[in-house]
Order: structure tokens, then sequence, then C-alpha cells
């Protein structure tokens, strides 16, 4: 095994497009897990923890550019405003000390459809950018995933930052375990509202063999949103509505049964965060227009 | 390959390290420092809990060639992290900026360490006083078998160190990554409340 350690992110592109097969290391919490037993002996490790660049993040006017070693105790503690949904996801990764290493490119890169980051970025939108000495291109988060821990990025590619669309409208994130620490999900579900363009994005984690989102969901509740007007009354939604949401949202699902769950309480218990989720984002959205109301 | 990095305050050169070895095997095997300990191996225990430049990290999930040109505090430089910090006003390892008397000495980040009276290690802890964390451990009865101590002891310590007033919340919390098996949760806890109230009387 070579121990790869480049000093800038010119150096680590390079390095990859002469090593393709090398596994890139940041917060290890994936990759040493494996090595330790005995599960993966890379040829290449290549080190991105003296990229300085990859642990900063700007906030835009639209979106946040994350770096992709940004740890997930720092958008909890930094970014909570701008990125609510990946704030709380965050929160929910095992415990302080693997939040403190490990971040967004990481779950990326691995591409587990158990990651606890997927859901939200689906939720919130996002577009992972990913170079190589070949030049750099942006990569839709709905067209990451390409299977079971498998994404889009071609070999010589690693992942620098992860573009994600600011919130401007309440999310929410719901994940189901053992206990509150250090659980792989059994599912998760992640709900953004987009007050601004009038639309909800969903985003289902572990319950199908990438993340995905419940576009169908979606779809019938912008529609039903629209047609009740209700941004406009920011009236109670119908628990009707609710409730199809959750149908809906189950059958987005195509999950397996395993050792931390079966496929049919998956499917169950993604409807039930779905109808939660979105009463409570709801109940955020109606509360800011009374706000917002009150102080005009 | 080889590494170099501070632990404890002290200099390290590790020789000979294989690639895809961890910084707890460094610590535990190479340094001669078993204090963190090796259980699960794949950052569910916490037990092997260290801390990197400051920050509380899984050492069994940092690979060796990761930590070069880095600093590293263990159980074992806990009392002495933990009594420069009370010396020094907050930050032991310079991590958080070098103390304005040390800037004034000249005292390059971590040399504080060296000043340890005669006769004890700061690098293995031996013949130092415990540090109140440690101390109070050993007054509330927290310890059976020890083996999660030491990783529950590091993370207790950093949390007293920016929160020093916390909730039962809290505390869960910041310790929910360390798993005792022998059940002493409760005790555990009476320990970290315990430190909080002496740290409290101590201001």
């Amino acid at each position: 095994m070579d121990f790869l350690r480049p000093a800038s992110w010119e150096e680590a592109l390079a390095a990859k497009a002469e090593h393709p097969t090398a596994v890139p290391i940041a917060g290890g919490t994936d990759v040493m897990v494996e090595i330790n037993f005995d599960h993966r002996r890379p040829e290449y490790l290549l080190d991105l923890n003296r990229i300085g660049d990859l642990y900063e993040w700007e906030v835009g006017e639209d979106s946040v550019r994350l770096g992709a070693s940004v740890p997930y105790s720092k958008i909890m503690e930094s970014l909570r405003a701008e990125l609510p949904g990946l704030a709380l996801a965050s929160h929910t990764v095992a415990s302080p000390q693997i939040r403190n290493r490990g971040g967004v490119g990481g779950n990326l890169g691995t591409a587990s459809p158990a990651g606890d980051a997927h859901p939200a970025l689906l939720a919130a939108g996002a577009e992972v950018e990913v170079e190589s000495v070949r030049g750099s291109r942006r990569i839709p988060i709905d067209e990451f995933y390409t299977g079971v821990k498998r994404n889009a990025l071609a070999a010589d590619e690693l992942i620098k930052s992860v573009h994600i669309e600011k919130a401007d409208g309440p999310q929410q994130y719901s994940k189901v375990g053992t206990r509150n620490a250090m659980v792989i999900a059994v599912c998760a579900f992640g709900l953004a509202l987009h007050p601004e363009t009038r639309s909800v994005r969903t985003g289902i984690g572990s319950a199908a063999p990438t993340p995905v989102r419940a576009k169908a969901a979606e779809e019938f509740l912008n529609a039903a949103l629209e047609e009740g007007g209700f941004w406009d009354s920011g009236k109670i939604i119908t628990p009707s509505v609710a409730k199809q949401f959750a149908q809906l949202c189950s059958g987005a699902c195509n999950p397996i049964d395993d050792v931390r769950g079966t496929a049919s309480y998956r499917r169950h218990a993604v409807g039930v965060m779905a109808r939660r989720t979105l009463t409570w984002t709801w109940e955020s959205y109606r509360g800011a227009r009374r706000t917002t109301e009150g102080a005009a | 390959m080889r590494v170099n990095f501070t632990v404890n305050g002290r200099k390290q050169e590790a020789d000979d390290v294989w690639e895809g070895e961890s910084l707890l095997y460094v610590l535990r095997e190479r340094l001669g420092l078993p204090g963190s300990k090796n259980a699960c191996e794949q950052g569910e225990c916490g037990s092997c809990t260290v801390r990197l430049d400051g920050v509380p990290v899984c050492s069994c999930l940092v690979a060796a060639g990761q930590v070069e040109g880095r600093e590293v505090v263990t159980v074992e430089g806990l009392a002495e992290f933990a009594k420069q910090r009370a010396e020094h006003g907050g930050c032991a390892t310079g991590a958080c900026g070098t103390s304005l008397q040390d800037a004034q000495l000249g005292v390059p980040p971590g040399e504080a360490w060296g000043r340890a009276a005669k006769g004890q290690d700061s690098h293995t802890g031996e013949g130092t006083e415990l540090s109140p964390v440690q101390q109070a451990f050993i007054d509330a009865g927290a310890v059976q078998c020890g083996f999660c101590t030491p990783g529950l002891l590091v993370a207790a310590d950093e949390m007293l160190e920016h929160n020093p007033n916390p909730t039962d919340a809290d505390i869960r919390e910041a310790l929910s990554g360390n798993l005792c098996r022998c059940t002493g949760y409760e005790k555990i806890m009476d320990a970290v409340r315990l430190a909080a109230a002496r740290q409290g009387e101590a201001v």
C-alpha cells in the first residue's frame, strides 16, 4: 500500500489521474473501518486532510458552496440558518467524534443509500462539483447516485464541493433508528418547502438501492397546494392530502429486508415520516406567515 | 513510512508504520501509550477517543499518515493538558491560539508541556496529579472494568472545556459516542456533573 499525501488540490488531482484506483480518505470514518476489518486493501490511499480548501464553505446569494471535507459538526454549528435540513441530518450522524471527522464529501463518495446527508441534499436541491485534471463539472444531485454504493464519478475525479440551495422555507429531516446516536438509518426522510417556487421537495434514505426523491408525491402535493390556494391562505393542510402524500412517499420506496428492518416496515415508516415532516414544516411556514403579517 | 507528530506535548517519530495503520495502533503498539483502548475498530465505541489538534476523534479511524505534523493528546496526557489549560486560560494545545505569555516568551505551541515538575511525565501521565475529570470519575465510582474510561475522560474533559455548565442532555449527547458495557452510565453522569460543579467552584 502507498500513502499519497498531496499538499494541494492540484497535486491531489494529479495523483488521482496517475493512480485512478487510489482510494481518497478524508474523515476516514468509512475507509478506515474497511481497512481495519481487512475488507479492503487499496493499492493507494489518497489523503485529503492537508487540502485546506476542502474544509471551507462560502455562503453565496442563492446557494452555499460547501467544501467536501467540512465536518458535520461545523455544518451544525455554522450553517443551521442556510441549510436547516442538512444541519438536522448532520446532527443525526453517529457521534460527536464521528461528526468531527466526517463530511458530506465522504457521504457522497461512499454513496451508501443509508448516508445521512443524502435525503437533505435531495430535498434542498444541490449540485456536486467534481474535478479531474481534465476539468471540472457539476453533477445535479438527482443524477449523482447511480446504484448501491455507486455514483457518477469517473475514476480520475475527486469531489471538491457541494453547491446546496439556501433554504427559502422550512426544512425537516427525520431518521428511524434504535437510538439517538450511533445508528445507521433504518430509513430516513428529508423534506423542504420552497415557497419562492411554491414547490416541495423530498429525499428518502435507506429505502431503495440509492437515495431517491418521491417525485410522484411531490407532484401530487405541489398540485394540491396550488389548487387549494394553501400557499396564499396558509391554512392547515387537509388530512386527506397529507395522507395521500404519505402513501405516495411510501410508494417511492423500493426497500429490502435486512438486519436493520424489513422492507414493509421501511415503507410504512417512510410514510409516517413524510406525514410528520410535512406537518412540521407546514406549521413553521404558517407561523412565519403570521409573524410577517403581524409585523406588516 | 515514517510519521512525525506531537503526542502529549512531546515530539514523536514513528518508524516502519504500515500505510493502512491507524493512529490508535501507532499510539499503543509503537509509542507505548496503551491508555487509548482498542475495542470496536469501527468508531462505534469511543474507547480510543483522543484529541487531534484539540478535536475529539476516534483514533482507530484516523490513518497514521494523516497525523503528520499534528498534535495529539491521549488520556495519558490529559492531566497535564488540563493543568496547562487551567494555567493558560482555555486551551492547552495552542490549537486555539498561543497564550499571550507563551507568545511573549517565544514558546512554541505544545512546548509549554515540557514544564511539568520533576519526576512527572506528561507523556505517559505517570507521577502527575489527576485532572479534575479523572478525580471526579474516581470519587463518583464511575469506573467499573475501566475499558471505556479513557475515551469517556477525553470526551467529558473536552465538553467541560467549552461547556462548563452542561445540562444532563448536553452530557448525554457529548458522551453518546462512548459505550460502557458495565452499564455504569448513571455514575458516569454523576462524575461529569461532579467535575462540572468542582470546576464552577474553582473559578
